[in-house]
């Protein structure tokens, strides 16, 4: 019926228009879920909703809180997870050519990025809020910092590796001590990309929910109180979007809209900053 | 020379200082990773000792007589993430073609960026959405035509008829496969990338085409890595749990239907651990994560130990 050559060209056809299917089978999701928050999030958002309290059902109130809270956590986890992560990369970039913990903690680290974030939330659970008998919003700022950790030394690594061997020996040409040769020349030539990967990392726990489930919990009321369970969106948005009430979802709906918007801009940032590929998958 | 030399001696010190603080940092991941392992342990031990070995086969999930077994969460745990990867692999292979061969240079990057942001995207929206917008549609559509169809073939029968609920298996495996495409596409996309384009160019000067040339020369050049790639997104897919939670239902039951309600290890997590009451039930959950953490472990060590081999035949094979 078909020549070879005829069979072989529907083939191709077939497969490469499957492909841009493919394609855009993938951005019709993205479209979907981006129109569905737009259409559903937009009537909720005013401006009651940053400066009021998670109301009672039935009654009229905000997010206020619960984008308090969260800001609050993600940045003390940033601010606890960066310097370890970068001094982690930092090991694995410069002093990880010899010896048996570069290569494993690679290893460990690659695994930890992907790890289940439920399961951290779980760590948590066991060694702070069960010592200290009751959730906190420390632990949820513990939880996450052990998530930005792993994509911190991911990106500090990949960067540092970037920059040309020529650099750190003219450095060390001049009589630099090695100390002052990474930390004044090869960490600035990659703090670009280093920034990168903390907005990635602040982006990656700005939604992460399971993890603060069983540490920080929630609160109804205005609170900047570390030590007591602490309203954050997430977790507000699981509680609120799967209650019946109407004034809930519709607050669900806004909040969803707020923290995906949030979390995609950091994103988009992240790669017009660093226009280099920053993998932290 | 005195103060030179105690310039020298300040410096080398300051260096091991540097180094054994990196050093040290890069030793509390490591340390991570063993207080995950033995604070899980360590939750979990009232439930080893009630329950032996038969947690792992035992359907039960009882808090009232606490009697637990984990066959049904682990069931469904696996349940979703293979139908995940059947509609996942595909889709992301057919990405990666058309971003590594198809796409105009100009539309790589904003496309490539498009799909990565898929990933952006927080699982609890996912789980919203997939609730509130996907099952419904889903229920009234789709679950009819499985019915219909594959729910009266032959052996396959069983897997696909079931009530038309919308929630169930089947939706959270079809949102976790959304959800891991662009992992897989990322890494398809990526391995695809470092294959010596000599040998693309070898084959189409022979005269093959581009679905060949992706077929017969790139995907063979590439398999270690994109079986890598498929077992990170598997990694993923099995710990996902907010967006599992929305749609599995969060039944404990045991069926052969996809369409039915079921239960993952994370959403059952995600539900019950914070009303958990009874240490007995506390620690029966903690079992369950240490098993997720267990089989993401093993899962995830294989994806990063085959793309490891890959990046290492980099250029030499060629």
């Amino acid at each position: 019926m078909f020549t070879l050559y005829g069979r072989r060209r529907l083939i191709n056809g077939i497969s490469l228009s499957v492909s841009v299917l493919a394609m855009a089978f993938g951005l019709f999701w993205l479209g979907w879920i981006l129109w569905t928050l737009l259409e559903h999030g937009i009537p909720g958002l005013n401006s009651t909703l940053f400066t009021q309290s998670t109301p009672p059902p039935g009654s009229q109130g905000g997010l206020g809180n619960a984008i308090w809270g969260s800001l609050m956590m993600t940045s003390l986890a940033t601010l606890i997870g960066t310097p370890i992560g970068i001094l982690a990369g930092t090991y694995l970039a410069e002093f990880g050519q010899r010896g048996w913990l570069a290569p494993v903690t690679r290893f460990i680290n690659d695994i930890l990025l992907s790890a289940p974030s439920i399961v951290i939330g779980l760590f948590v659970y066991e060694v702070y809020v069960v010592k200290v008998g009751h959730f906190a919003g420390w632990g949820g700022a513990l939880a996450l910092s052990i998530i930005v950790i792993p994509v911190v030394i991911r990106t500090t690594e990949n960067m540092l590796r970037l920059i040309p061997n020529s650099l750190r020996e003219a450095a060390a040409a001049l009589g630099t001590p090695q100390w002052k040769v990474i930390s004044f020349v090869t960490l600035r030539a990659a703090r670009a990309g280093i920034l990168t990967g903390i907005l990635l990392a602040v982006a990656r726990i700005s939604g992460e929910t399971a993890p603060l489930l069983f540490t920080a919990l929630n609160n109804q009321f205005w609170s900047s109180n570390m030590n007591q369970p602490l309203a954050n969106l997430p977790v507000v948005i699981f509680q609120f979007a799967m209650s019946p009430y109407d004034d809930w979802r519709s607050l669900a709906w806004a909040g969803a809209l707020l923290i995906t918007f949030s979390v995609l801009t950091l994103n988009i940032v992240a790669r017009v900053l660093f226009r280099q590929k920053a993998n932290t998958y | 020379m005195h103060t030179l030399d105690n310039r020298l001696k300040r410096q080398n010190l300051l260096d091991i200082l540097f180094r054994n603080i990196t050093r040290l940092s890069a030793f509390a991941v490591l340390a991570l990773l063993v207080g995950i392992i033995i604070s899980l342990f360590l939750g979990s031990q009232l439930a080893i000792s009630a329950f032996g070995w038969g947690f792992l086969t035992s359907s039960e999930w009882n808090p009232v007589t606490e009697e637990f077994g984990a066959l049904v969460p682990i069931a469904g745990t696996i349940a979703t993430a293979a139908i995940a990867l059947l509609i996942a692999v595909p889709v992301s292979f057919g990405i990666a073609i058309f971003l590594t061969e198809l796409a105009p240079q100009w539309m790589r990057r904003p496309l490539g960026i498009a799909i990565e942001l898929l990933a952006g995207i927080p699982s609890i929206i996912y789980g919203m959405w997939g609730l509130f917008i996907f099952v419904p549609i889903f229920a009234e559509h789709v679950e009819p035509w499985i019915n219909d169809h594959l729910g009266q073939t032959f052996l396959i029968a069983p897997l696909f008829s079931g009530p038309n609920l919308g929630i169930g298996v089947m939706a959270a495996g079809i949102i976790l496969a959304i959800m891991i495409i662009p992992f897989i596409a990322s890494v398809m996309r990526d391995v695809f990338d470092i294959v010596p384009s000599l040998l693309k160019e070898s084959a189409y000067g022979l005269g093959a085409t581009t679905w060949e040339v992706m077929y017969q020369v790139v995907l063979p050049y590439t398999k270690i890595g994109v079986v890598g790639g498929i077992m990170l997104g598997l990694g993923r897919a099995l710990g996902e749990t907010m967006a599992v939670t929305f749609v599995i239902g969060n039944a404990h039951q045991l069926t052969a239907s996809l369409l039915n309600p079921g239960n993952s290890i994370a959403s059952a997590l995600a539900n019950e651990f914070t009303e958990a009451v009874g240490d007995l039930y506390t620690s029966a959950l903690i079992e369950l994560g240490l098993i997720l953490f267990f089989i993401t472990f093993i899962v995830l060590s294989l994806a990063r130990f085959m793309l490891y081999k890959l990046g290492q035949n980099e250029g030499r094979s060629a």
